[in-house]
């Protein structure tokens, strides 16, 4: 090649690689312009208010009503509990890793923790129904087979090295010199931990939560096994309900027509959830970046 | 500088107490955690076990639990991963190229590298939804192999651009350096020095990126790929289901004996979801010797 084709070639291929690149932009208006235009198509025969504020969900019943609060309840109420399972446990296990853990113990427990995220969702879900829920009837009176509960203690174990790991790297990148000072006023390794490392990590921290939330607002699989489909106000862990995403599949598994309200309303539904994951990742993402400022 | 002496030593029983705490609490729930993971396999394998035969991976579903078996599952997950390998992988190593090598600081290079960490935090099923929208209304594809196809190829598109980045970074500036010294172009430098030198990191993040792909349930429940399907899919224009969909739809019937039958899908999902993350360790392995 001479040197005039060869900048030509070079000039194609930037084009090409950056068409591809630039193409990413195009899912996300994918994304927002399939979700807006059948919400709008929505909201033309169901009031905003009345989506928003109401308290009955019955779209696929012959008496419809569209109040989208008891989805919201249930998927607030399953990922509340996946929280209350993943952040403490997810703080600790960073905690232990990062200041305490021999870092032989810490290099086979970060892989095997990386499993846990890696296992399919839809095994998770088998796992609830299956094991977690009878395990739980045997102590929780009164819970019966489809619950928030034992779905939310799954997700909170799929969640969990998403917590510690993220958590884990927040902390290590602290600066030595922090626990050094601390020690050097005689501090012990849980003083400096807790006191010193644990707040200097926190908007780190934070993000990994935040996404931790995020993440158990948009699980699927093991809330559509395992808390039934019933949508329902309600803040009782034993009863069944129905989240924004176990409603989606429970209308993608039956023979919904384009074009009808029915099938309208799952796109509806992922708008709010599209919104409220983003808005979570948006402050998760300015989270992290806070925290790169710090120990840049 | 000497290394810091244990603080521990210094210090008075009490405080001493309160660090042993944190120490065995860790260490409790770190191995609570692996128990659960444990627990889960073992569930699964014991209530698997027993349906796990070649009957079972050649048979079509039926209505009996005894006699029905995954392999229009098997075939379909195996076909629709191949064809999201085909859409995403060179899309997203191309888009993480230009990201990584050609990158400007300009604004639209920023606005991309948002726009694709935020993809990547996007709910699967709202690519679910994507797919329902876009491939199969409006692209008339229907609830074919290649809508389902597409839809996990913009699923594994963000994970597979930021892993492939990463990859690219770790590629030591010298070898760019050395290369351009010796009159190279910026093309034929990544594509005889860096590329090769990325391989086995770029490998395994396509790997980890499928084999999550692999795992995905509900956006191809959302598209409407079918729960019964008694054929093998022949062509990108046939519907198909996948293994996930079929466990989801056996773990869904009251019967205790299509539970048994979920069980044994998913040990053959663990199986091969194994089988890939080890093909990936062994050409990443080989990968090096080679290069090293």
């Amino acid at each position: 090649m001479n040197a005039r084709s060869r900048t030509i070639f070079e000039f194609i291929v930037e084009r090409a690689l950056f068409l591809c690149a630039a193409g990413s932009i195009l899912v996300t208006a994918g994304i927002i312009l399939v979700l807006v235009w059948e919400s709008a198509a929505f909201l033309r025969d169901v009031p905003l208010s009345e989506f928003l504020f109401g308290t009955v969900w019955t779209p696929l019943f012959y008496d419809k009503h569209f109040g989208v609060l008891p989805l919201v309840a249930g998927t607030l109420l399953a990922s509340a509990i996946a929280m209350v399972v993943a952040l403490p446990a997810g703080l600790l296990i960073a905690i232990y890793l990062s200041e305490y853990a021999p870092s032989t113990l810490r290099r086979v427990v970060r892989p095997v923790l990386e499993v846990l995220a890696g296992v399919p969702t839809v095994v998770y879900g088998y796992f609830a129904l299956q094991f977690v829920t009878p395990l739980l009837q045997s102590f929780v009176p009164g819970l019966a087979g489809f619950n928030a509960l034992s779905p939310g203690i799954v997700m909170g174990i799929m969640i969990l090295p998403l917590v510690s790991s993220l958590s884990e790297d927040a902390l290590r990148s602290v600066p030595n010199g922090l626990r050094e000072g601390a020690y050097a006023l005689g501090a012990t390794r849980l003083q400096t931990s807790l006191r010193v490392v644990v707040p200097a990590a926190f908007s780190g921290i934070s993000a990994a939560t935040v996404l931790a939330a995020s993440r158990a607002i948009g699980e699927t699989m093991i809330v559509a096994i395992a808390a039934g489909q019933q949508p329902r106000l309600t803040l009782d862990p034993r009863v069944p309900v129905e989240t924004m995403t176990a409603y989606i599949v429970q209308v993608s598994l039956g023979d919904t027509p384009a074009g009808t309200l029915e099938y309208r309303t799952i796109f509806a539904v992922g708008m709010l959830l599209f919104l409220s994951t983003f808005i979570l990742n948006l402050i998760s993402n300015w989270l992290r970046e806070r925290f790169r400022e710090e120990y840049a | 500088m000497n290394p810091i002496p244990d603080p521990d030593l210094s210090t008075p029983l009490l405080k001493r107490i309160g660090d042993r705490l944190l120490a065995s609490f860790g260490l409790l729930v770190t191995l609570l955690a692996l128990v659960a993971l444990g627990a889960l396999i073992y569930d699964v394998a014991r209530d698997g076990a027993g349906r796990l035969s070649w009957q079972f991976l050649t048979s079509y579903p039926s209505r009996r639990a005894a006699d029905a078996g995954i392999l229009p599952a098997l075939a379909g997950s195996l076909f629709v991963i191949s064809l999201t390998a085909l859409i995403a992988v060179p899309l997203g190593v191309s888009a993480a190229i230009h990201l990584e090598e050609y990158g400007g600081r300009g604004r639209l290079s920023r606005l991309i590298e948002i726009n694709i960490s935020n993809l990547a935090g996007v709910p699967s099923i709202i690519y679910g939804l994507l797919g329902l929208g876009l491939f199969v209304r409006i692209m008339g594809m229907e609830r074919s192999v290649l809508a389902g196809a597409s839809t996990l190829a913009l699923l594994a598109l963000p994970v597979i651009i930021l892993a492939t980045r990463e990859a690219l970074r770790a590629v030591p500036k010298t070898l760019r350096e050395a290369s351009y010294a010796l009159g190279a172009t910026r093309w034929q430098t990544i594509w005889h020095q860096v590329l090769p030198a990325a391989f086995p990191g770029i490998l395994t993040g396509l790997i980890l990126a499928l084999s999550r792909a692999v795992g995905e349930t509900a956006p191809l429940i959302t598209i409407g790929a079918l729960t019964y399907v008694p054929f093998v899919p022949t062509d990108v224009w046939s519907p198909f289901t996948v293994l996930p969909i079929q466990i989801f739809n056996w773990v869904s019937r009251p019967q205790a004996s299509f539970g048994e039958n979920a069980a044994a899908g998913i040990v053959v999902l663990l199986g091969f979801l194994l089988a890939m993350n080890a093909v990936a360790i062994v050409l990443r392995d080989r990968f090096h010797r080679r290069a090293g």
